[in-house]
């Protein structure tokens, strides 16, 4: 028996093939959003054509402030509704369907201002993730024989979760007494304990400290080899060059770049949306600056002044 | 000053079925708002329901049981009534909704175009509805005492009355701590500490907040029961105030903690009763009447609750570890 993985791309060769306009179509796409649009009060926070995730690829969602990313994610996962628009997960129409219900369909998001539950242990937090526990049901919680195999599963589903995320020491903790990189951690963790189909993550590393951030790339790389599909949302340059399949860059609501992630970044639309027309920076390498590259563009620039 | 009657009656309070009572509705308060953080502030308005509905059906000649089940159904549909249109929206509606129910039933039931079914003003006596439980009592007639306690076997404010009552309190404390501990106890923490982040992770908020308000509201139905099998239906004594002395009892045991309750409730009562019983021996009638010494009586609980919520706010069972992260 042949043990190719299915629908596992190489990091990187999606794509070649791929047209890179904004709304390319994809050969096998698991969210796919048509006219998506969501207004506040005159400003058009979300005005989306046509967008489709690849499955089983990591796709960056990048833009400046404000571009809409977490509306976006707001709409496709239930927690907002759109003035018009339609969407599909797994050929699945997804539109006026609750939160709860997109979850359970297997795309699972995490929130940009985390939502650690404070006053509950991180063991707890971890174990709330999972999915199947009849125990749930207010009758056959009262029957512990009906659910305490399924609690021993997910606890240690949780802990060897806890173990990679460096988060074990803290499992009887509160998780109000997390630091605010360790409950961005919990958080993500959390989200995979119901082992989702596509997950979304909006700024995962906001926070996370550069030696755990690459470990955790490591993680999100891991996951995708396992068949995960993850769309994020970051503004690191640096993890979204090192990590992504495929980079989808929005600016004011609209999508106006898409393509493998040296391409886009650059690309000159997307340098335009992020710093206006007037620069010639790349912006895949600039928060790669070491000192030494800063330095010295700081004496030309010092140079420039003095000439004046 | 008499301390053995004082001290008797202070350990009368230990085991009243009133106490019971306030117990058990603070248990069913301590699933709403302790567990689920449900601002239930009309507590009352169950008890009141759930013993109008237990004094009409016996009164109608329906037997103890059948009597029971409709105490219990009328909360149901009480509890769902109320949660329908509040508990999709934020929780400060629930608590306005939930004052205005309990308010809505007590008038209902005071009111004189009701007089033939609740005694409108008047209320109904105990003697037409407390029949078919004392009935059932397995004591022979007659009194018995022990330590402090002397009390009638069966009828009204009997012992019969005082070992149910606290039976029902332990088995809801059961259910309580069973629940609290369990995978479901564990969806209802975390709707208390983010709804939004128990969506994300799959979980139908509203039908865990429907369930929560159900069943601390089927609680506050029997805690009704229990309050009024050793007096009578009186719309005015299951009022407002009631809820606070509930809500009171649960922030001095400490929310969230099984017994707390259960501790609060024999506090708060036995305090009371000892404040006003040394204040009505030592304070000559000329300077402070009896009315006045009860209402000071209360005074004294309102600052001790405000010493309280300062010092200690946890309460008294509860977490300081849980408290100190609320700040965050
Ligand atoms: N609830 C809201 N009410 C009003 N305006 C909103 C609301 N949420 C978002 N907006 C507006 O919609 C636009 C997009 O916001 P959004 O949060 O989606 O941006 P973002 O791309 O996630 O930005 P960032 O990178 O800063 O997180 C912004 O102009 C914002 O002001
Ligand atoms: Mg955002």
């Amino acid at each position: 028996m042949t043990t190719e993985p299915l629908a596992v791309p190489a990091p990187g060769p999606l794509t070649q093939e791929i047209s890179r306009v904004p709304g390319a179509h994809k050969p096998d796409p698991i969210l796919v959003a048509d006219g998506v649009q969501r207004t506040f009060g005159g400003v058009h926070a979300v005005d989306v054509d046509h967008l489709e995730v690849q499955r089983g690829s990591i796709t960056a969602l990048i833009g400046p402030n404000g571009a809409g990313k977490t509306t976006l994610f707001n709409l496709m996962t239930g927690f907002d509704r759109p003035n018009a628009g339609t969407w599909s997960f797994e050929g699945r129409p997804l539109g006026r369907v609750s939160a709860a219900r997109v979850a359970q369909a297997g795309m699972v998001r995490t929130f940009q201002l985390t939502k650690a539950l404070s006053r509950m242990t991180v063991i707890e937090n971890m174990r709330l993730g999972a999915t199947g526990q009849r125990g749930e049901n207010l009758f056959a919680a009262l029957v512990p024989p009906l659910w305490r195999a399924r609690e021993r599963e997910i606890t240690a589903q949780a802990e060897d979760l806890l173990e990679r995320f460096k988060l074990i020491e803290k499992r009887d903790d509160f998780a109000g007494s997390l630091s605010g990189g360790q409950r961005k951690l919990l958080e993500m963790a959390r989200a995979l304990m119901s082992k989702p189909t596509m997950v979304m993550l909006d700024e995962p590393m906001a926070g996370v400290n550069p030696a755990l951030t690459q470990s955790l790339l490591g993680h999100i790389q891991a996951l995708r080899n396992d068949g995960t599909t993850v769309l994020f949302v970051e503004h690191d340059m640096h993890m979204v060059r090192h990590i992504s399949d495929w980079v989808v860059v929005m600016a004011e609501g609209r999508l106006v770049a898409e393509g493998p992630p040296d391409a886009v970044m650059n690309d000159p639309a997307v340098i335009d949306a992020y710093l206006g027309a007037h620069h010639d920076t790349d912006l895949g390498d600039d928060s790669l600056l070491t000192d030494e590259v800063a330095e010295q563009l700081e004496a030309e620039a010092l140079r420039e002044g003095n000439r004046r | 000053m008499d301390w053995t009657r004082i001290l008797g009656q202070v350990a009368g309070e230990i085991v009243a079925p009133t106490t019971a009572a306030y117990a058990l509705a603070a248990i069913g308060l301590n699933i709403h708002f302790g567990l689920t953080g449900l601002l239930n502030m009309g507590q009352a308005g169950f008890m009141l329901l759930g013993a109008y509905s237990f004094a009409i059906a016996t009164i109608a000649g329906w037997p103890l049981w059948a009597a029971v089940l409709v105490a219990v159904a009328s909360a149901v549909v009480f509890a769902t009534i109320l949660g329908i249109p509040t508990l999709k929206l934020r929780g400060d509606y629930l608590a306005i909704v939930t004052i205005a129910a309990a308010e809505i039933v007590r008038l209902i039931g005071r009111s004189t175009s009701m007089t033939r079914i609740t005694g409108g003003n008047a209320g109904l006596a105990g003697e037409k509805y407390k029949y078919t439980f004392e009935e059932l009592s397995p004591f022979p007639d007659g009194e018995f005492s022990l330590g402090p306690w002397q009390y009638s076997n069966n009828l009204s404010d009997s012992w019969w009355l005082r070992i149910v009552a606290w039976t029902v309190v332990g088995l809801a404390c059961l259910l309580m701590w069973r629940l609290m501990n369990s995978p479901w106890g564990r969806v209802l923490k975390g709707v208390r500490e983010d709804e939004d982040a128990v969506r994300s992770l799959g979980k139908n908020v509203f039908a865990y907040k429907m369930q929560s308000l159900v069943l601390g509201g089927v609680l506050g139905a029997l805690a009704g029961i229990l309050f009024v099998l050793p007096r009578a239906v009186q719309a005015d004594s299951l009022g407002r105030p009631v809820t606070f002395y509930i809500w009171t009892i649960l922030l001095l045991g400490g929310a969230a903690a099984v017994f707390g309750p259960v501790l609060g409730s024999i506090l708060l009562w036995t305090v009371l009763m000892l404040i006003k019983t040394v204040m009505r021996d030592v304070i000559p009638t000329t300077v402070m009447r009896s009315e006045q010494i009860e209402m000071f009586g209360w005074v004294l609980v309102g600052i001790a609750l405000m010493l309280l919520v300062i010092f200690r706010p946890q309460g008294i069972l509860g977490d300081k570890k849980e408290l100190a992260i609320r700040d965050h």
